[in-house]
Order: C-alpha cells, then structure tokens, then sequence
C-alpha cells in the first residue's frame, strides 16, 4: 500500500504532498477552535440580522412614506456596498466612537453580517408580508389592533411559512459570509486557515479541508431550506 | 350615533363619495343599496376608518374618528366589522379567531373570552365546529364565523360589507338568517348588500346609493313601492324584473 502511494508523484511533493496533510490533521485543533468562532459568530449575528430584518421589512412594508423611505435607505446601502467594506468601515469606526473602549472582533464580525444580512432578510421579510393579502390586515385593524400588533398576532405568523426558506438560504450565505472576519483577523475558520496555511506554506490541503468544513455547515440548513419550499408549495 | 357630514373621498382621479351627509341613530338597522361602484362600501369602510375621508367629518358615538389623533383603534373596538371575503385568520382555529382580539386587544381574560366566544359560536351554530381550522370549513359556516368574531367584541355598530357577495347560492340564506337574528337586538348594524328579501324583513331604513351620493332614504316600504328618484326606480326594475 505505501508502495502504491510512494509512487504517485503529488502526493509526495507539491501542494497536496502527505507531509503536508499530515501537518494539517496534527493540527486540527486550530480548525475547530476556528469552526467554533464562525459558529458563534454566525449564530449571534443571524439573530441580529432576523431582528433588524424584521423590523426593517415591517417598516418598508407599512404606508408611512417617511418608515418606508428610511428602510429603503438601509436596504439599498448595505445590498450594494460590498460586505468586505462594511467590516472595514466598522472595524475602523467603532474605535473611534467608542474610544478608549475594547471591542472584540468577533463583535465586529457579529454586527458585519448582522447587519449585511438584515438588509437581505428585510426583504424577504417584505415581500412575505406583501404575500398575505390587504383583507388580513384589514380585518386586525377593523378588531382594533395596533399595526404593529396586527403584524405580530396576524400577519407575520402567516408570511412565516413563505419567508421560512428563503431565510434559511439567508442563514446558509450568512455563514460563508462569516469568513470575511478573517481579514480582520477574527479568529474565524477562514482565518484559522489562512493562518497555518500561511505559517508553513500548507495552502492546499487547508483549504480543502477549510471548504468541506463550511461546506458541512451549510450543507444541512440548504437541505432544510429546500425541504420547507417544497412543504410551502404543498400547503 | 353615527355622523356623517360633508364626507368626500377621492381614489386618485376618481370621486367616489360626493359630499355625504348621513346620520344613523343607535339601534337603526340601516341597509345600503346601489349599484357596484356607486360607493357604499367605501362609506361605511370609512366609519371604521379603514378609509380616510377626503374631506368632511365622521363622528362614531361621540368620537369624531377624522380627527387629528382620534382614539381610532379604540374606537374600532366597538365597531365590528364583517367582510365580502371574510378574512378569517387562517392560521387560527375557529375558537381562537373569535377570541384573539378580545384577549390581545381588548384585555379580556382568557376564560372569559373563550366562554363568549363558544356562546357567540353556538348563536351562529357553529360551536362543534370551534377547534377546526378556517380552511376545513364552508364559505357559508366561515362568513358566520367571521360574525361571531365580531359580536365577541360586544360591539356597538355592525358593519356588514357584502356579507353574502362571496358564497355560493345555497349557502346565502344560513348567513342571512344568522344577520337577521341579530337585527332583533339592539347593536347599530350598516348592511351593504344586494340581498332585497333581506333589506325588507330586517331594515328599518334604507338608503339607495349610485355614483358616489345617497339618492334615496327612506323605511324599506317607502324604498321598495314608493320611490321618488329616477335612478332608483331603474335600479329597482332592473333588479325586482
């Protein structure tokens, strides 16, 4: 068996050689600290982006001109600005309205996809809400619910099971998008990567593995995400 | 109890209440017929202000809802509101549709809601039917569904859009009988409808709306064997045979 592989010339030199595989495994340790970050950064701030997603989509799907128009704002900003950016500006700007206080990238990370993907989930959000037809709000109005309070009771419950897959996708390209803290270096499984890959020259088989890694993060919330559009279509 | 003076309201280009002037006392069974177009949805949609006036003044029991900041949501409370299509919540149970507003809205207690509720269900004979979801059931049972929603705000005013537009024939008069039980209490009820065996046995007034004006006003008497405009009488003709 060792013949066999002594005799295949990648995997003795080059990117892909064994040694170089070998370093990687023996490592591992800094890959899962790496995974652990990500996941921590991607959870939290898929709860910011839900939040600020909410709030933003009720706003741009209400009559008020002046909530509609601030929405827009944000939405508009944050799609067409690259995330990249985004993170540089917070990494850069926090500093300086908070000085003198300590803020931990992965707080940096947390509020750069946050708020990135709140703009995204705001309108999936709004076209959810759009979804459900004028008599449901009508009806909670006319029972003397507060437009606020229609949405939460009425019609946020309803555009829930529209709105759930594509949220889904919006939480699969959240965790990718994580790895943008590892130009911060943020502690994230890319920068984790990059780092030992870097140190000893490892790129190939780091990256490979960094890739299933993400890969098997988002993999089962994809999956989920088609099997709840296909469940919304029998529905 | 309700006050209409000099309402006016515009879609875009399009004058849909011309200047109505309209007073209904408490306790009146007041039916409004006309033609489709002719406004009448739009007037009493604006009374629970689901439409805002152009211009002019509503005034509900005391309350002017076209106000500057009026109290409108409290003011709904007591001003039910039945629809052409509806509009059940259909993510709730039959139970749950007629007490959700009591208890999020008006702060009812649970239990009592719940135990109005099931007496307002069993008044529109559906009480069986309380843990089945809106879509399990018929356009005629949904419609009186959507009527005990209504009564479980113990409300002052009834507003009826259409309520039998939308069902199939045979299922119009369950609904209606339903409509015409209530009329023997003492809610305020605004009926728009096409239903002309209704609006003899149950109003007490009707009024003929085409093109935006009430053009005639009157007991249904009056309305149906002595009518004075022009339009009504063609409208009446086209509709009687």
């Amino acid at each position: 068996m060792t013949e066999l592989f002594e005799r295949i010339g990648f995997l003795q030199q080059g990117p892909f050689s064994v040694p170089r595989w070998e370093a990687l495994f023996a490592n591992m340790d800094l890959l899962w600290d790496g995974v652990l970050v990500t996941l921590l950064v991607a959870s939290l701030g898929l709860v910011l982006a839900l939040a600020l997603g909410t709030v933003i989509g009720v706003m741009s799907a209400s009559h008020s001109k002046v909530l509609r128009g601030l929405a827009r704002a944000y939405v508009e900003f944050y799609q067409n600005t690259p995330l990249l950016i985004q993170v540089f500006m917070i990494f850069n700007a926090l500093p300086i309205l908070f000085t003198g206080m300590f803020i931990p990238v992965i707080v940096i990370g947390i509020l750069g996809v946050g708020m990135y993907h709140g703009a995204y989930i705001a309108e999936v959000v709004r076209a959810g809400i759009q979804s459900i037809g004028r008599g449901q709000l009508e009806a909670a109005l006319s029972q003397g619910f507060s437009y606020v309070g229609a949405m939460r009771h009425i019609i946020i419950p309803q555009a829930m099971r529209v709105v759930l897959p594509p949220l889904t996708n919006q939480a699969v390209s959240l965790i990718k998008n994580t790895s943008v803290l590892a130009v911060i270096a943020g502690g994230d499984l890319m920068y984790a990567g990059d780092a030992f890959a870097g140190r000893y020259g490892h790129y190939g088989p780091t990256y490979v593995v960094v890739g299933l890694l993400y890969f098997v993060m988002c993999f089962p919330l994809a999956r989920l995400a088609r099997k709840l559009e296909l469940r919304a279509k029998e529905a | 109890m309700i006050e209409l003076v000099g309402v006016n309201k515009h879609f875009g280009l399009h004058h849909v209440l011309k200047d109505v002037t309209l007073d209904v006392p408490s306790g009146q069974k007041l039916v409004i017929i006309g033609p489709s177009g002719s406004g009448k949805s739009t007037l009493i949609r604006c009374i629970n202000m689901l439409e805002r006036p152009s211009s002019g003044t509503v005034t509900v029991d005391g309350i002017e809802v076209t106000a500057h900041r009026a109290p409108i949501a409290k003011v709904r409370q007591q001003v039910a509101m039945v629809f052409q299509s509806f509009n059940l919540y259909p993510h709730k149970t039959v139970l749950e549709n007629v007490t959700l507003a009591p208890i999020v809205v008006s702060g009812v207690s649970k239990e009592e809601a719940t135990e109005s509720g099931l007496r307002y269900l069993e008044r529109v004979g559906l009480s069986e039917k309380a843990d089945k979801y809106p879509a399990q059931l018929s356009g005629g049972q949904q419609q009186r569904v959507a009527i005990a929603r209504a009564l479980n705000m113990h409300p002052k005013i009834m507003l009826f859009d259409e309520p039998t537009s939308a069902l199939d024939p045979e299922m119009i008069q369950e609904v209606l009988e339903v409509i015409i039980g209530l009329a023997q209490g003492g809610i305020t009820m605004l009926v728009v409808t096409h239903e002309m065996g209704f609006a003899r046995e149950a109003a007490d007034r009707v009024i003929f709306m085409d093109d935006g004006m009430i053009l005639e006003d009157g007991t249904p008497e009056h309305f149906f064997e002595n009518p004075q405009n022009d339009r009504t009488k063609l409208f009446l003709s086209k509709i009687l045979r």
